[in-house]
């Protein structure tokens, strides 16, 4: 009896060392293909319903007390975007900067800093979750988007806000490596959705995207678009980037980052 | 629970008798189960690699102390050394951790090596991708198998631990059993013993939901709509350290799980999860 099973179990785990090798690498393989990809992309739509339907407009991300916060909250990505007309921005102290809102909006604007320090403020505590894994508490102060967009009277068409950001991320041959994000009008209204112009009670520093950055706080890091200079509102996002919705998701990040 | 004896003459004889163990979708979910948790495994280590530090408590991030941690130093002179860090103790780790080969066979600096990670190159989107379309396969299977579990029966028949098989004696008993490598026979061999059934349960009941879970936790979404899971794991960042200690003890857990398939018998392991007949020796009552 035994000396069948010997070779037998050696038989077996040989096949089975065997099976975990090919099965990782046909693992790569399929990864290599676009079709996988979009095929594993279709979680994405499920997260983004079930999450809708879970939390909606009114779910609110935590907000922390000042004991909670970060020592040091983290730079990421830009650090300081490239070209003279930033650099004359900052030379400046941003006086000349206008935040642009228009696209699918009746009334467009053209905000100062000073005009948007005029709005309602909002202060929020609450956590940033890179993409990466890490996380950081800041305070966050700023103008409620939803105020912004009202007094620019959206038109009924409108389903995303796509804000054009300052920094050319990379430098593409097509022309796509500028920074954008969007987000749907769900996230667009939601109380905590502001455009931040203070970081924990000092004015945005450039690292973390002066004048003005977007805090949308039900969504992961790389939504959080620094250096905004431009906020649309559009019935699709095809035509802004590759069509993705936003730097990262055009390559390859998912457009809901609730996750 | 039918049998079907071989026909032998005398009494106490051994027989080979076939039984049905294993229910079809106890069958199903188990192997549903074993293809989401290894791509959940590769593809999280994948995601690990992406900033290869744990913290404890709601932030963490580069100015802040991890608990854990794979990473290199580069030494003035020489190549990089990779290291992993538990509390203030660290290990030399190059060729496995923080230093390992890429494809052409150059000492890069990763966190865990391309042969634990998917896909094999480094790329956190398509990592993600693969983690969470797999994460939804597994909730979904987790759910069909407790409800079937809980309405068949299999939960409470099978895996359950009776009171007696809680005395201290007879799980003295099967841990010495164990550590002998004396597997249960005949009618013995119809139950899961005790020290099997409160594997299976803390793997089924705490370590597999505690990965949903704290999963879920690292999710912002879903920190918005259930706000007591943050609380529950005392942080997000706690929740991704549990997160990767929960998937360490389950890998821990397949290890041993599949070395007792092999001790025990491959042949009649396997077969029994694959067509549900499991074959014990039991000794004839006929005449």
């Amino acid at each position: 009896m035994s000396s069948i099973q010997i070779p037998r179990r050696r038989f077996l785990a040989l096949g089975a060392a065997g099976f975990g090798a090919s099965l990782l690498a046909g693992c790569d393989r399929l990864s290599e293909s676009p079709e996988v990809g979009e095929f594993l992309s279709s979680a994405e739509g499920l997260t983004y319903r079930a999450q809708r339907l879970l939390g909606g407009s009114h779910s609110l991300a935590r907000e922390y007390a000042e004991a909670d916060l970060s020592p040091v909250f983290k730079v990421n990505g830009t650090h300081m975007p490239e070209g003279d007309d930033y650099a004359e921005l900052v030379e400046s102290n941003f006086a000349r900067w206008r935040l642009r809102i228009d696209g699918l909006v009746a009334n467009p604007l053209d905000l100062s800093l000073q005009d948007l320090r005029n709005l309602p403020q909002r202060t929020q505590i609450t956590r940033h979750d890179c993409v990466e894994g890490w996380s950081a508490i800041g305070k966050w102060q700023g103008v409620p988007l939803s105020i912004v967009l009202k007094r620019a009277s959206p038109l009924p068409e409108a389903r995303f806000a796509v804000f054009h950001c300052a920094d050319m991320y990379e430098h593409a041959l097509d022309g796509t490596g500028q920074y954008y994000e969007s987000i749907d009008l769900i996230d667009a209204f939601h109380p905590q959705t502001i455009l931040a112009h203070r970081l924990n009670d000092g004015p945005l520093s450039v690292g973390h995207g002066a004048p003005l950055r977007l805090r949308v706080e039900r969504q992961l890091g790389y939504k959080q678009a620094k250096y905004v200079m431009r906020v649309e509102l559009a019935a699709s996002l095809e035509g802004f980037g590759r069509g993705k919705g936003g730097f990262w998701p055009d390559r390859g990040y998912e457009w809901y980052a609730g996750i | 629970m039918e049998t079907r004896a071989e026909a032998h003459g005398s009494v106490g004889i051994p027989v080979a008798v076939s039984i049905y163990r294993h229910a079809l979708v106890t069958r199903l979910t188990h192997w549903i189960n074993v293809l989401c948790v290894t791509v959940l495994l590769f593809s999280g280590l994948q995601i690990f690699n992406a900033h290869p530090a744990l913290y404890w408590g709601h932030f963490g991030a580069d100015a802040d102390h991890p608990v854990f941690e794979i990473g290199a130093d580069e030494p003035e002179n020489g190549p990089p050394v990779g290291f992993a860090r538990i509390g203030s103790t660290t290990f030399a780790t190059t060729g496995v951790l923080g230093v390992s080969n890429n494809a052409a066979g150059e000492a890069v600096e990763r966190g865990f090596p391309r042969w634990l990670t998917l896909p094999g190159w480094r790329e956190l989107s398509l990592g993600r991708r693969w983690h969470f379309f797999f994460a939804w396969l597994f909730v979904a299977n987790l759910l069909v198998y407790f409800a079937a579990g809980l309405g068949n029966g299999h939960l409470r028949r099978d895996l359950l631990p009776s009171g007696q098989e809680l005395r201290p004696r007879s799980l003295l008993r099967d841990i010495a059993g164990h550590i002998k490598l004396k597997f249960p026979r005949g009618e013995e061999a119809r139950r899961y013993n005790p020290l099997q059934k409160l594997a299976y349960l803390a793997v089924i009941g705490v370590l597999l939901p505690v990965m949903v879970l704290t999963g879920l936790t690292m999710s912002p979404g879903m920190d918005a709509i259930l706000p007591w899971l943050v609380d529950l794991f005392g942080g997000r960042q706690s929740a991704r350290t549990i997160h990767f200690i929960a998937a360490f003890l389950i890998v821990l857990f397949v290890v041993v799980h599949v070395a007792m398939v092999f001790l025990a018998g491959p042949i009649n392991e396997l077969r029994s999860m694959i067509t549900g007949r499991f074959r014990i020796s039991v000794e004839d009552q006929h005449e």
